[in-house]
């Protein structure tokens, strides 16, 4: 939607509630949700005298979160209060980190739905804790109009980690693939559960535009009250489109915060305070400095395994799996490694295999309700099914039948075929017989054929097939039937 | 000099402090006054000198990431003090604008 | 046996030794401290029914056969330390109705060693002054001479022990605030090393400075509430994992062998005729026990007030930012959230902690953090560092521990005079040293009628706590200066109507001011 003549220019900072057992400071439980100011403690509640203890989980969490995008994990980093009021920030400062966060860099690499590439470096990830709810009291539940808040701090003190991203992203698209990215890592490295709808992936996007080609950033605004992957996007294109219309109109980006509105579809400026925001940022002097050695980074570094990004460039570049189809086995960590189980039992036939995962037995997994990686069908009974499939031993519609009995029984492929006698018949001398037979029995269609109605053809084919209980190679059956029709 | 060095207003709307126009008369020159007495930091020499932050050195001061239930209050006990509730909830007079 | 005079080590002995009960010496406190106290004023709120409660739980442990090492021993807690379901006022209006649902660590560690709380003492508001006159619940006496300060912050609990109102207290000591009112009531005033004693429920003011100590009439008694308060707590990160060697058994009875260093900064010479002619004589003390006198140069204490009064300031301008009217204590309504912030925060703190959150606020402030809050960080690096050099020379630091004695209610009415108080204790608090007072005699003011007790301040290397008791221990038994004075609320009989009423109204702030 950017015009050739205009290029956008976003940077993405997003807030992602780590899935740790208690909260960041304290032994309250870290759970969404429950019966309002039931979770919380002296400390959360920021009572008079009470004081901060970190978590290590929180910690360690984080490690894992910067060295799965390359980050550097500097050796000393420290907690600092950020100051202001807020009603629903109990100690009305927030405990996160200034200039000594406990990642540093790093690059997210991504992909988008048509299979392009990008990627979008990390400035820093620095962990801090959530704030609590704010309910407002106004008709439609929103601050405009409110005559006062409600506030239920269950959340406050959740750990936070915020990742901020450089300006490296160029349109709408890219920043849901961003996005997209980061949630899948995290998930599948178990330090969030990104569950945006519960508001543990929150994010603001910078937008600006600028001609292409020009290197200055143009002025910003950002963007906030994104509740979806999808808010994000329309947002997004939303704010481009905006800036571009009020720079031909001959008008000047103003820097400034804008609310997104979902039902209206646009951004609205929130209006803009006349002093700039100062946080006295200093190190929190309830909380000693954190020092990482280089023996826990490679402790961390060594639990990690492949990436989401990795796992989706191999599926796409080694095993020739399409992008869509590799999108949907990352985006589902169990399902991929069973895929690559399967993969691997199966000689490398990822083509074959992928055929199946994402076909029959995805549709059957969905009918279940049963993931496939919890059903009773092993990898290496795919794989079977695969080889004989591949070697012709049976015919689609007999593997068709083995997967629904897999499904159900689990076992072997290759027991079904011999107990059900599904094996294909590419004996010449019995596939001629059964042609023999048919051709015989329909001297009509026959006649048809040779009056040049060759669209019988695919009749007296399933003729064959009928005959033979579907075991015939449906192939040689054809040839067969040609060879002898043009002998008649 | 040190009665208008500091603007006092500004300041207060910092520290969400509303004062009269007698304190703002009163704090004025005692900050400014206490200002000056602070300026003669200046002369120390602390050129290659870290800051103290703790006096005490010490590194990585963590808990294990467990619930603790004894800890956990009682909602009437969180509510107790509060200077006005509704339902389960603190409540606040409105909220003009988002902040941080 | 007398529950109102013994030490704590006698009323302990006793109590375990099952010669007397816990139940009979709350019993002897709670008519004497309600009559005492309306003289005083040193409590906010005693607790009688707690009292009682404890004292059965004591008995009942050292029936079952336990030893406790503070059985039935009287305490008083400044009112700046969590008690579980007593108020916790901090002496401030914006805390006066808030009840604490949880109990600080350190009391908690008094009460299991069979200790009984008397009450909640008074102190300047959020711990920020140096008389007590800052409080806005309440005016504390100094016992020794009704028309004085009792000193500050732990107005209460020094005047509270000094009057024979406790037998031990504890206060919190940011910048002196242990040591100073310690000096003026004739009392052992402790702060421990920062982060001995663990924070947790010590309503905060400056979070690098604030250590809880204890107030006792003797060093021994001092000793041994230390050895009890004392330790890692898994609620405070700052507070120390480091074994604390039991000091009460250990303390020394002389100085031989000890190098005491006097402070070329912290010469007399300020000091009125009368104060210096204590301390030479507290000096020459030290000498006679036995201890080498060592000059010692401290070259960036003049730099301490300026340090502390960013420091302080900026960590209480963010750690007081919670009392906002949302989930506990006062609240004054307005039309918006920030306006009720506004009008809450101005009704609730008095003009001290206004002064004090502006100063912090500047300081932390874009664009002032480099000169002001960043160049105190490193002046407490130069601070520390210079006590590491004169520790080189000497192993215990003396000077007074005031500027002067107890001084006359309103005789300060300048916020930067009233500071000066603070000069030779805050040095030591930047550094993180552990340092007590210990009285050194008494020195008639020129505007007084009774001699005016005053306090003689050690201090030594972080850690050290045991062998810093010991020095006081052996000066203060050579010396017994604090049993030459008796306090004015002993000495007088007891009011025949002890009328709350009447004293209070005669003692009202406004008459004051």
């Amino acid at each position: 939607m950017t015009a050739p003549y205009w290029e956008a220019v976003i940077g993405i900072e997003c807030h992602v509630e780590l899935k740790t057992v208690s909260k960041m400071f304290c032994g309250c439980p870290n759970e969404f949700g429950g019966e309002p100011n039931t979770k919380v403690c002296p400390v959360c509640l920021a009572l008079p005298g009470a004081l901060p203890v970190p978590n290590a989980m929180a910690i360690e969490y984080m490690l894992r979160a910067g060295l799965a995008f390359g980050a550097t994990i500097p050796p000393h980093s420290k907690f600092d209060r950020k100051n202001y009021f807020y009603p629903d920030m109990p100690k009305n400062y927030q405990i996160s980190q200034f200039d000594m966060p406990l990642t540093q860099g790093g690059v997210v690499r991504y992909w988008l739905e048509d299979g392009t590439r990008g990627e979008c470096r990390l400035t820093r990830i620095h962990l801090e804790e959530d704030t609590g709810k704010s309910t407002h009291a106004s008709a439609d539940g929103r601050l405009a109009g409110a005559t006062s808040s409600l506030i239920d701090f269950n959340r406050a003190g959740v750990p936070l980690m915020e990742c901020v991203g450089e300006p490296d992203i160029r349109s709408a698209d890219e920043a849901v693939a961003f996005l997209e990215t980061l949630a899948r890592t995290f998930r599948e490295l178990g330090v969030s559960d990104v569950k945006m709808e519960e508001g543990s992936l929150r994010c603001d996007a910078n937008v600006s535009i600028r001609k292409r080609g020009a290197t200055e950033l143009g002025t910003k605004a950002e963007i906030k009250n994104m509740n979806s992957f999808r808010s994000v996007r329309r947002a997004i294109a939303s704010e481009i489109a905006r800036q571009i219309e009020v720079v031909e109109g001959g008008g000047r980006v103003i820097q400034e915060t804008r609310g997104w509105d979902e039902a209206a579809g646009v951004t609205h400026s929130q209006r803009s305070k006349e002093e700039a925001h100062d946080y006295r940022y200093f190190p929190d002097p309830d909380l000693v400095p954190i020092d990482v050695t280089a023996d826990v980074v490679e402790r961390v570094r060594a639990t990690l395994t492949e990436t989401p990004y990795e796992r989706y460039a191999r599926y796409v570049d080694t095993l020739g799996v399409d992008s869509k189809r590799a999108t949907q086995l990352v985006d589902d960590a169990a399902l991929a490694a069973w895929f690559d189980r399967a993969v691997a039992a199966s000689d490398g036939k990822a083509q074959a295999v992928v055929a199946f995962v994402l076909g029959d037995l995805a549709r059957l997994a969905n009918e279940s309700g049963t993931p496939l990686a919890a059903g009773k069908v092993t990898p290496e009974a795919l794989a079977e099914l695969v080889a004989l499939t591949s070697s012709s031993a049976i015919n689609s519609k007999a593997a068709k039948q083995i997967v629904e009995t897999l499904w159900s029984e689990g076992g072997s492929a290759k027991a079904i075929v011999e107990r059900e006698g599904l094996a294909q018949v590419s004996d010449r001398g019995a596939v001629e017989a059964i042609v023999d037979e048919v051709l015989a029995a329909n001297p009509k269609v026959v006649a048809d054929y040779k009056a040049g109605k060759t669209n019988v053809m695919g009749f007296l084919t399933g003729a064959v097939m009928k005959a033979s209980r579907g075991k015939a190679n449906p192939s040689l059956a054809q040839e067969l039937l040609k060879e002898k029709l043009a002998a008649r | 000099m040190p009665t208008d060095r500091i603007d006092i207003r500004h300041v207060a709307r910092l520290a969400r402090l509303a004062l009269t126009d007698d304190e703002i008369a009163t704090f004025g020159p005692q900050l400014g006054s206490l200002m000056t007495h602070v300026d003669a930091l200046a002369k120390l020499d602390t050129e290659n000198v870290a800051a103290t932050a703790q006096v005490v050195p010490s590194r990585n001061v963590q808990r294990e990431d467990a619930i603790r239930p004894e800890t956990i209050l009682a909602r009437d006990v969180v509510l107790q003090n509060a200077p006005q509730v509704q339902g389960p909830y603190f409540r606040v007079p409105r909220i003009i604008a988002e902040e941080g | 046996m007398d529950p109102l005079k013994d030490s704590a080590r006698a009323i302990a002995r006793d109590v375990n030794a099952r010669t007397t009960s816990a139940a009979e010496v709350a019993e002897a406190l709670i008519p004497h401290v309600e009559r005492v106290d309306a003289q005083l004023g040193a409590y906010l709120e005693l607790t009688p029914g707690l009292m009682r409660e404890r004292a059965r739980a004591v008995d009942a442990r050292v029936a079952a056969g336990e030893q406790l090492p503070l059985a039935g021993v009287p305490v008083a807690i400044k009112d700046n330390m969590c008690l579980m379901g007593t108020r916790t006022t901090a002496g401030s209006k914006i805390l006066e109705t808030f009840v604490a649902p949880y109990t600080a660590t350190a009391v908690q560690r008094l009460l299991d060693a069979g200790a009984l709380p008397i009450g909640k003492t008074n102190l300047d508001e959020f711990a920020m002054g140096s008389s007590g006159e800052n409080s806005a619940l309440g005016l504390t006496r100094n016992p020794y001479d009704l028309d004085r300060v009792p000193g500050g912050s732990s107005a209460g609990s020094a005047s509270a022990v000094g009057g024979f109102e406790a037998t031990l207290s504890l206060g919190s000591d940011t910048g002196g605030s242990i040591r100073e009112p310690a000096a003026f009531c004739n009392v052992v005033g402790f702060k421990p090393t920062y982060g001995r004693v663990s924070r947790y429920g010590l309503i905060a003011f400056a979070s690098s400075l604030d250590q809880i100590g204890p107030f006792a009439r003797s060093v021994e008694d001092a000793a041994l509430v230390y050895d009890v308060i004392a330790g890692k707590d898994p609620l405070d990160a700052t507070s120390v994992d480091r074994e604390v060697e039991p000091a009460a058994g250990a303390l020394r009875e002389d100085l031989r062998g000890v190098r005491v260093g006097v402070v070329k900064e912290f010469g007399l010479g300020d000091l009125d005729a009368a104060s210096r002619a204590v301390y030479e004589a507290a000096y020459a003390d030290l000498v006679r026990l036995g201890a080498e006198l060592v000059d010692v140069t401290l070259p960036t204490a003049e730099y301490g007030l300026a340090t502390y009064y960013l420091i302080a300031p900026a960590e209480c301008s963010s750690n007081l930012a919670r009392f906002d009217g949302v989930r506990y204590g006062l609240r004054v309504d307005g039309a918006d959230v920030g306006e009720m912030y506004e009008r809450t925060r101005a009704a609730g703190f008095g003009p001290e902690v206004k002064r004090r959150i502006l100063i912090g606020t500047y300081a932390l402030s874009s664009g002032y953090y480099d000169a002001y809050y960043l160049k105190a960080q490193k002046a407490r690096t130069r601070i520390a560092e210079d006590f590491a050099r004169a520790f080189e020379r000497c192993d215990v630091i003396v000077s007074p521990a005031a500027s002067s004695p107890a001084f006359r209610f309103n005789a300060k009415s300048d916020p930067v005079t009233m500071y000066l108080m603070d000069y030779y204790t805050i040095p030591g608090s930047l550094a993180g040293l552990p340092s007590l007072s210990v009285p050194c005699g008494a020195a008639l003011p020129e505007d007084g009628t009774r001699p005016m007790p005053m306090g003689l301040q050690m201090t030594t290397p972080l850690f050290t706590e045991r062998a810093l008791l010991g020095y006081a221990h052996a000066y203060e038994r050579a010396t017994m200066h604090a049993e030459k004075l008796t306090p004015i609320v002993i000495l007088s009989p007891p009011p025949v109507i002890p009328s709350p009423t009447t004293v209070i109204l005669s003692l009202s702030k406004d008459d004051q001011r």
